[in-house]
């Protein structure tokens, strides 16, 4: 079987497929980056997204070419360190994936595919696709910890927790800090991820000791680093690898507001997390 | 605003900002709704609309009032300006390829500083043309007030003002889509269990104010054309 492009395809799912790849080439940060064009042939369905770009490197490296530059590390899908805006998606078109978990077999033979790097002011481009999420760290170091000491593994309920709180709070937790939010965000917001962090620490007793303190901490370190502000689009939680949910960010809306107009001790007032 | 031993100032900061203009959007819909059942009162009668108009300017606390909505407005408007032009500077090198899901981001949402630019422009003429517009009077029971219903129908025999008025009230119904509900989500209202229901009744607010409005126009050109 051949499609309108001419490319043989047996159409038994192995066929092996050319595609056609934009690349964002960039030298440097203050360098100006340009979109180039590049083909690589015999792609198998079954390889994941950046083992096709590995293969498409290895071309390039034996033409004496520069290989492209971009972020990886587990390539199981847990590290959040793989980036890429894909055909106009951070992490590509599989909804609740991250780049390095997407398969070729999401293209057909003969596709073109655009691969960005995730754009934002706080997140820099180093080279290529390879972008400097340091940001979010930051914003992490600003208050997304917890300084009471927990000691050993406790006694198992010896401080109760309410499931639900419990669940909110590891539905939260399973952030892998990868920025996808910001890049898909049109105001390049942080505010999913932030959100992600304030609801899993502060949901928690231990946590939520300093729950006002990180929330204000957190959110001025956000609005330091030159994110954008959010406006409820929800494209956030759309492209999110890990299924992170709005509700996070109206948590981080309302003890935002709540640590704004409270004062620390205010007479056991209880912080009402959830 | 001193927090936990901390200065930050709450008003600067991107939530807090979202946050008073949503306050001041919420206040504005409010108006809105007053504004739409008020208008009803012309379906009753020329009498009936134009004792209404006359009972609200002949109040001494009018122009505090007037004041208290203007401030809404403007504070609506300015916090607008600020984070769209923060929003833009926070992605400097745009995409050269950006889609939406189609999830997320909707025509109502993508849209909201147009539609609210059209409502601004709409907002000034509409002011010029009936608050500030030709004054008629009339007299009932031997008072005499302005006569804002027959203002009404000359205005909007001209087709041309009623194109205008429909188009910016589809504006209106959109930028409200989306408006309303973020509301919600903005203090920190978004539970499963309930903003599925949430979501449908602002829309439906939307429509109901959107529909309500185009439909005065509508009626008005009709009546004069009898
Ligand atoms: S919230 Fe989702 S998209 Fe954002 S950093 Fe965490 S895992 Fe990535
Ligand atoms: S490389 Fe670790 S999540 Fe993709």
């Amino acid at each position: 079987m051949s499609n309108m492009n001419g490319h043989e395809h047996n159409g038994n799912g192995n066929g092996e497929m050319t595609l056609f790849l934009k690349i964002w080439r960039q030298k440097c940060c203050s360098e100006k980056g340009k979109m180039c064009e590049y083909t690589v042939k015999g792609i198998s369905p079954d390889i994941s997204f950046l083992e096709m770009l590995d293969i498409l490197n290895q071309d390039l490296i034996k033409r004496g070419e520069e290989p492209v530059v971009f972020d990886h590390d587990c390539r199981e899908g847990i590290c959040g360190a793989c980036s890429l805006v894909i055909n106009g998606i951070p992490h590509g078109p599989e909804v609740l994936t991250t780049t390095c978990q997407l398969h070729m077999r999401k293209f057909k033979d003969g596709d073109t595919i655009v691969i960005e790097p995730f754009r934002a002011k706080a997140f820099p481009v180093i080279r290529d696709l390879m972008v400097d999420r340091v940001a979010l760290d930051e914003i992490i170091t600003s208050g997304g910890y917890i300084s009471a000491n927990t000691g050993a593994a406790p006694e198992a309920n010896s401080i109760p927790v309410r499931q639900e709180n419990a669940e909110l709070s590891m539905d939260a937790a399973a952030c892998v800090g990868c920025g996808a939010c910001v890049a898909a965000c049109n105001n390049a917001s942080a505010m999913l991820f932030v959100g992600a962090k304030v609801s899993h620490l502060g949901l928690l007793p231990q946590g939520e000791i300093e729950g006002r303190e990180r929330v204000y901490n957190m959110v001025k370190k956000m609005d330091e680093l030159g994110f954008g502000n959010c406006t409820n689009e929800a494209e956030c939680e759309a492209v999110c690898p890990k299924g992170i949910k709005l509700s996070n960010i109206a948590r981080l809306n309302r003890q935002f507001a709540l640590s704004s107009f409270l004062k620390k001790d205010d007479g056991g007032l209880k912080q009402e997390w959830n | 605003m001193e927090c936990c031993g901390l200065k930050f100032n709450y008003f600067t900061s991107s939530i807090g900002k979202k946050q008073i203009m949503t306050v001041s959007a919420f206040l504005l819909i409010s108006f809105s709704i007053v504004h739409m059942i008020g208008n009803i009162l012309m379906y009753v009668g020329p009498k009936y609309f134009n004792l209404y108009a006359y009972t609200l300017t002949a109040n001494p606390l009018l122009p505090l009032a007037e004041l208290v909505l203007a401030s809404f407005f403007v504070v609506h408007i300015l916090l607008a300006i600020i984070l769209v032009v923060e929003n833009y500077l926070a992605r400097p090198q745009k995409y050269y390829m950006k889609v939406n899901t189609g999830k997320g981001a909707s025509f109502a949402s993508a849209t909201m500083p147009w539609t609210g630019a059209i409502m601004l422009v709409f907002l000034i003429f509409h002011l010029l043309h009936f608050r500030f517009g030709t004054i008629y009077t009339t007299s009932y029971d031997g008072k005499e007030m302005r006569d804002l219903y027959r203002l009404m129908i000359e205005f909007f025999a001209q087709p041309a003002y009623l194109v205008w008025y429909v188009a910016t009230m589809i504006a209106f119904a959109f930028h409200l889509g989306h408006g309303i509900q973020s509301i919600f989500q903005t203090v920190g209202i978004n539970y499963s269990k309930y903003t599925p229901c949430i979501n449908k009744l602002c829309l439906l607010l939307s429509l109901v104010l959107s529909v309500m409005f185009s439909a005065y126009p509508i009626w008005s050109y009709v009546k004069g054309l009898q």
